[in-house]
């Protein structure tokens, strides 16, 4: 089916300066990308998958320039935390700030350094979770970062890893544009943990396809940076084998465009597969959490928990999916959205749903929206405890089952002082 | 220490009057009873001396130790040794009950210029008191009432109370679903705290809770007003005639 003219065009403009080259396995995924979106066009906002969201500043040609932002003194998150720490300005690794990429167990290799090879582990996920996660909703900007993203990493856990490797994301220039693809594997029986932390560029366009091998255990935290002003749409990829740990969990302060996309399927028995999502936002704060979670296995567990604070007319969606397929007999969804609108100028919009095909399942699901509790509130303070710290605390037991899905105590810790250092910016 | 003069309320969002000219002088030390119907007024009294949302002071003046509390923030009147024991204690899920304490009692201890606890000291304080009042440390790590039986959630009151040592200390109900023993518990918790220092103001239906808590003063509050005041034997005469004769009496 021809595209209509104007999808056509914005595509062209979008991908002028990009080439899909290569050569190797990488090239033919990259080519075969670049066939698909051809096929598909960009996103707009007359998509239904698009509707609570509009993709206008993804899809142009060029980032609208977003201004950089000081933390001050504020450590990075994560900061304290041992890792292997790769380090990316704009979206283009800086091998100079990074640690040297060895960690026993681990295998880390920069994208580049595949190019032109024939054979590579990565060779059946680069793309290819991708293209599994096009099924039923088409997620066009992740083809294109297939298609077009040089930048990234290849990581394989081989044995459980002892540290986290820590993607850091630094934004030095107001117009840049940045394509990131990540691919990682673990192996049965191991285990690793991802960090992300910045803004990455004015306009990031991400994916990371993650594929979890039987009674593998992978962990990841990330937090999308301070900065006001800029875009981000990540994707998620994630294939979980039996018996194996999935467990995603994202913090979003501030940004003008936020649109994070998970697509995770349960492929093998007993698979256990949890994201999670805290979102503080302020006046032009959109962010926009869009899963898809897939039972095919027995006796599988998801979660989906995610939660949003917003004020000042900042915009909070949530589109959850929990599809059971026919035969994924004791099936243990769940799925929470929920948000705290701090003021009337707020919204938050959210599509929660469920389609189930096998009979003996337990699938739950729940969306709120409300104002801080008045009553809680004067609680806190006829007990003496200063409205403003009331308020503070109140907000985090509202974000506390979100946090909670981190397992690592000292991490959680990190993401919570990071709350509570953000509601005591925006007191109101 | 406390002193309301011709105190009338209504709620603000509606023309609903509930305090019609409440007076009443609580010295230093002693301890107060109100009784009165239901819907009389007593819990309203009760909020409007901690400073909740949702009610007018029309008329009237409140003080504490000579202080207008009316026109101080909630937080403001708990610093300045106002405590109000909920007759219905709140849930507040996610807020564990020790962060709630701690962050009370050094809240308070900031405003009045005094220096924090130290969580070494806090804990010991905290245990030593829960466990006169035989609230586990179980109970403690829970978020702030959730899933606390009606007793517990009073026992819990009782241990704020215990913990923030306040001046003007204000039960409202705070007998109601205590079991005989828990009953006790909670009066030699509130007997504990009794000193020259410290006053009480309890709210009850129940002689019960007096012959624990022995009251300098019993007043009845009908309709939005104290309609009568005197000793103890007031009580007891609410006991056994109930209110009618009262009620008639004051028409
Ligand atoms: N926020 C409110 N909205 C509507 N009505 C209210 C509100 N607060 C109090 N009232 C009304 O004011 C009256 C007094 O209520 P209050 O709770 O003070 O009575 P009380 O004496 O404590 O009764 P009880 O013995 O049942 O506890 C009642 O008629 C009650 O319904
Ligand atoms: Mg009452």
């Amino acid at each position: 089916m021809a595209l209509a003219q104007a999808k056509t065009d914005t595509l062209r403009a979008r991908t002028a300066d990009l080439s899909a080259g290569g050569s190797g396995w990488l090239g033919a995924a990259r080519r075969d990308a670049a066939a698909r979106l051809a096929a598909m066009g960009l996103p707009t906002k007359r998509d239904e998958y698009w509707r609570y969201t509009d993709p206008a500043s993804l899809t142009q040609a060029a980032p609208i320039p977003a201004a950089l932002f000081d933390a001050g003194d504020e450590a990075p998150v994560f900061d304290g935390i041992e890792a292997v720490k790769l380090v990316f300005v704009d979206g283009v690794f800086d091998a100079g700030q990074s640690d040297d990429p060895a960690l026993a167990g681990v295998e880390i290799t920069h994208l580049s350094a595949v190019d032109g090879v024939d054979i590579h582990w990565a060779r059946d996920i680069y793309g290819v979770l991708e293209t599994r996660g096009q099924i039923p909703v088409q997620r066009p900007l992740a083809t294109l970062n297939t298609a077009y993203a040089t930048e990234g990493f290849l990581i394989r856990a081989t044995a459980k890893a002892e540290r986290p490797v820590s993607f850091i994301y630094l934004h030095q220039s107001e117009t840049s544009d940045a394509l990131i693809h990540h691919c990682i594997k673990i192996d049965q029986g191991a285990e690793l943990t991802v960090l992300e932390n910045g803004p990455a560029a004015a306009r990031v366009t991400k994916v990371m396809e993650v594929e979890v091998a039987d009674g593998a255990r992978f962990h990841h935290i990330r937090a999308q940076g301070r900065d006001h002003e800029r875009r981000a749409v990540t994707h998620v990829f994630a294939r979980v084998g039996a018996g194996a740990l999935f467990k995603s969990f994202t913090l979003t302060a501030n940004g003008c465009l936020t649109r994070n996309e998970q697509v995770i399927e349960l492929v093998g028995d007993d698979g256990v597969a949890h994201v999670a999502g805290a979102a503080v936002g302020d006046g032009t704060f959109h962010h926009d959490d869009t899963v898809f979670m897939t039972h095919e296995g027995l006796r599988c567990e998801s979660r989906q928990v995610f939660k949003k604070v917003l004020m000042n007319g900042a915009v909070g969606v949530f589109q959850g999916k929990i599809l059971v397929k026919p035969g994924a007999q004791k099936t243990d969804g769940y799925q929470i959205s929920q948000s705290l609108l701090l003021d009337g100028d707020s919204q938050f919009l959210a599509k929660p749903e469920l389609e189930i095909y096998a009979d003996d399942v337990k699938c739950s699901h729940g969306s709120t929206s409300g104002a801080i509790d008045e009553t809680a509130l004067f609680y806190l303070q006829s007990r003496g405890v200063p409205k403003r710290v009331a308020q503070s605390l109140l907000v985090l037991a509202f974000l506390a089952e979100a946090i909670g899905e981190i397992e690592d105590e000292t991490i959680a810790e990190d993401i919570r002082s990071r709350l509570e250092g953000w509601l005591q910016r925006h007191e109101h | 220490m406390l002193e309301i003069k011709n105190l009338h309320v209504k709620l603000e969002e509606e023309d609903k009057v509930i305090l019609r000219g409440v007076d009443l002088t609580i010295g230093a030390g002693e301890v107060h009873a109100i009784m009165g119907p239901n819907g009389s007024g007593k819990s309203t009294l009760s909020y409007v001396l901690a400073g909740r949302e949702g009610y007018e002071v029309t008329e009237g003046s409140a003080t504490l130790e000579g202080e207008e509390l009316l026109e101080m923030e909630p937080e403001e009147r708990a610093a300045a040794g106002l405590f109000l024991a909920f007759q219905y204690p709140v849930e507040i899920p996610g807020v564990g009950n020790m962060t709630f304490l701690r962050t009370a009692v050094n809240a308070q201890r900031k405003a009045r210029g005094e220096e924090e606890l130290s969580a070494g000291d806090f804990l010991k304080i905290v245990r030593e008191k829960a466990k006169t009042l035989k609230i586990d440390s179980e109970m403690l790590k829970r978020p702030v009432n959730v899933g606390f039986s009606g007793g517990e959630k009073k026992r819990n009151e009782i241990l704020q109370m215990a913990m923030l040592e306040p001046k003007m200390c204000v039960l409202d109900e705070t007998d109601s679903g205590l079991d005989v023993d828990a009953m006790k518990l909670v009066s030699e918790g509130v007997n504990a705290l009794r000193d020259q220092g410290r006053s009480f103001l309890v709210i009850t239906h129940y002689q019960r809770l007096l012959d624990h808590i022995k009251p300098d003063f019993v007043h009845i509050m009908a309709a939005g007003r104290i309609i009568k005041s005197g000793g103890p034997e007031l009580a007891l005469e609410v006991e056994t005639n109930g209110y009618a004769d009262l009620l008639a009496e004051a028409q």
